[in-house]
């Protein structure tokens, strides 16, 4: 980021601007030359698509913050007009609410991507804190945008969730009451997550710059895990990677948009086009399906507090990965043990997905437990463990040399 | 035949349904019985003389005790719905009178209906909604067709059917008007009917359907299974007033971002065949 003006531009006005603050020496230096291993494969194409999400939930909220009424009473009406009076708000609507979903999607698997190459590992370990700081920054805004249309779903979500806080001994209730702004979930409510919901986003934007920005300094990880070793083992990211991400992005848009215009409420839930009703409970309360894992974790232990607490050590036990992963082998490619421990690992997370899903009760119960024991397990007992019992198999000596090899 | 496109698709896309929604588990309700509306798939339209025709059911059955409070006279003439003419809209909303004012007098009046007007709701508020049906609100039916759910299928392939079925509220809303029937084994309950397709099964609206008991123009016979499926499909088009628009801005869209895409494709393989990766 220091290299001042270190090119020649030809366009005067450019090269003006450039020798005063050189914002296009930096863009060209990060976003164009920026060298990148040349054998990165589409898995790591997740990041930009997840950006492009951010961008996309961020233009549609704006927009539908002109025309959305955040009060108890007027709140599911407002979206209703958004809906049907407003120059397709049912587009921005639609946008919105499954963008969400498609950005977990995307940053779900970009997180799969780093624990299946290493991404973690030194020197990248401030890059992957970060990244666990903006999923949990996208799992509070997530939720409370889910809260603002009012609907029945909507309302005993804020219900259900905002009651964990009061297993916290002594100061349980304290906290809750003050998370509500009043004795129940009201329009202060209401009021504060749409205050919220608008203001994490733009904190969201500038983890993601410092995500990058931390990127940026050891450069991309690799799916054979070894670090860059000669100009040879780069291409620029302008061309080669500039247009790969845009195709995947395409793709990926292509499938959003599919729901976006074919199925938009298939991910939603049908009571939540009921207007909130406190006084109804409805038959099952269920999140939103990225966050069905760790509710399964959350009604997987017996006890409250205890529940709260596994849910919230799932999201917090990322930030020491880097260091309970003992390897210096990065990619799972060369290590074929851990490579299947982290497809159960996989398979478990699905699983507390589906149980998530079911009423905690019966077998659907028993299998929570046991995967959020293996949850945990992987993290706690078996990377550690194979960090140091694991022989990895041979490594390539470069990048060059593993793509060579390849052919 | 498309039921076996649907089935093979389904078991082919099994493996999606892991990242669909949760299932609901079954509870004290039938599926609703599968009918074939003409406004579903992704190039499915409203059939026009079929909307015309609910809306005649609601407005002489249902509004009697439900509200519809979204719908505004004008939408009757919009495109995408029933497309009334503008006269027809006009003469439907004056037959009814609106509560307007204050007047330059602090007064309240009342004048006929306008197309800007929404429909007027049968009960001045939710209580005396309640008072005048032994304690249950009739609920507003703007959004019924996607506030209800018709289908209940195991956890595994819930999420796949419902892909290619949507939620079946259409077909709910249909299966319930038209699916009264005795209770078994003779059980009576006060002030409530058997209907197998309520959640439950008791419900405390009677049967509202009879046959005849709205007069088609197009001369259509008026069977309860006729008028259940046209109120339905009515009920369908005010709960998603832009479906056609959807689907048409989406066909553009899919087919433009297609192309798209194709292009990429083909620009990073020309790029990327100049160096061995």
């Amino acid at each position: 980021m220091s290299s001042h003006a270190s090119y020649e531009f030809s366009n005067p006005v450019v090269r003006w601007i450039d020798s005063r603050l050189p914002v296009f020496s930096l863009m060209k230096a990060q976003a164009m030359d920026f060298p990148t291993p040349r054998n990165l494969n589409y898995w790591w194409t997740f990041g930009g698509i997840a950006a492009t999400m951010l961008v996309i939930q961020l233009i549609t909220g704006i927009v539908l913050v002109m025309h959305f009424t955040p009060h108890v009473d007027l709140a599911f009406d407002s979206v209703e007009k958004i809906m049907r009076d407003v120059n397709y708000g049912w587009l921005l609507r639609w946008l919105h609410a499954n963008g969400a979903a498609f950005f977990f999607l995307a940053v779900y698997i970009h997180i799969f991507r780093g624990l299946y190459y290493g991404s973690y590992k030194a020197p990248r370990e401030i890059l992957w804190m970060i990244g666990v700081i903006i999923l949990i920054a996208m799992m509070a805004t997530a939720f409370m945008g889910y809260v603002l249309p009012w609907g029945q779903m909507s309302y005993w979500a804020a219900v259900v969730i905002t009651n964990l806080f009061s297993a916290i001994p002594v100061v349980g209730e304290t906290i809750v009451q003050w998370l509500w702004g009043g004795f129940s979930v009201d329009n202060p409510t209401l009021q504060r997550f749409f205050s919220l919901h608008y203001l994490l986003p733009f904190v969201l934007a500038a983890l993601v710059f410092l995500h990058i920005w931390a990127l940026h300094v050891p450069g991309n990880n690799n799916p054979d895990g070894i670090d860059v070793k000669s100009e040879q083992d780069t291409l620029p990211f302008h061309p080669y990677y500039t247009m790969k991400d845009l195709f995947a992005i395409l793709v990926f848009l292509l499938v959003y948009l599919a729901f976006v215009f074919y199925s938009p409420w298939y991910m939603g839930h049908a009571i939540n086009f009921v207007k909130a009703n406190p006084l109804v409970t409805p038959a099952h309360i269920v999140p939103e399906w990225y966050f069905l894992p760790q509710y399964a974790m959350l009604r997987a232990v017996p006890d409250k507090l205890g529940g709260v607490i596994v849910m919230f050590a799932s999201l917090i036990i990322l930030f020491f990965l880097p260091w309970l992963d003992r390897s210096k082998v990065r990619s799972l490619r060369y290590r074929p043990v851990t490579r299947i421990f982290f497809w159960l690992f996989a398979i478990t997370c699905v699983v507390l997905g589906i149980a998530g899903a079911q009423p905690a009760e019966g077998v659907w119960l028993l299998v929570a437990r046991i995967a959020t024991i293996y949850y945990f397990a992987y993290f706690l007992v078996i990377l550690p463990l194979l960090g140091k019992l694991e022989k990895p198999k041979p490594m390539p000596a470069s990048i060059t040399e593993a793509v060579m090899q390849k052919h | 035949m498309k039921n076996r496109i649907v089935r093979m698709l389904a078991v082919a896309g099994l493996g999606l349904g892991l990242l669909a929604a949760p299932a609901q588990a079954a509870g004290l309700q039938e599926n609703a019985e599968e009918h074939a509306f003409s406004f579903e798939g992704p190039f499915g339209q409203f059939d026009r003389a079929q909307l015309q025709r609910g809306w005649e059911v609601f407005r002489q059955v249902c509004s009697s005790c439900h509200s519809l409070n979204y719908l505004r006279f004008r939408n009757l003439a919009e495109p995408g719905g029933p497309e009334f003419t503008v006269e027809q809209a006009k003469a439907f909303a004056s037959q009814y009178d609106i509560t307007d004012g204050p007047d330059e007098n602090g007064e309240m009046f009342t004048r006929p209906g306008r197309l800007s007007d929404a429909f007027p709701a049968p009960y001045p508020n939710e209580q005396a909604a309640k008072a005048a049906n032994n304690g249950a609100a009739p609920p507003d039916l703007s959004l019924i067709v996607k506030g209800r759910e018709g289908w209940y299928y195991p956890w595994y392939i819930s999420p796949v059917l419902k892909l290619f079925k949507g939620n079946g509220g259409p077909e709910y809303v249909r299966s319930l008007l038209s699916g009264y029937t005795d209770p078994p084994h003779g059980e009576e309950r006060e002030g409530l009917n058997y209907n197998p397709y309520f959640p439950g099964h008791w419900i405390a609206m009677p049967p509202p359907l009879s046959d005849d008991a709205v007069e088609y123009k197009d001369g259509t016979p008026a069977t309860v299974k006729q008028m259940a499926t046209d109120v339905a499909a009515f009920l369908a088009w005010v709960a998603m007033p832009k479906m056609e628009e959807r689907k048409r801005i989406g066909l553009m869209t899919m087919l433009y971002l297609g192309l798209f895409t194709l292009l990429m494709y083909l620009v990073k393989r020309a790029i990327w065949s100049r160096v061995e990766h």
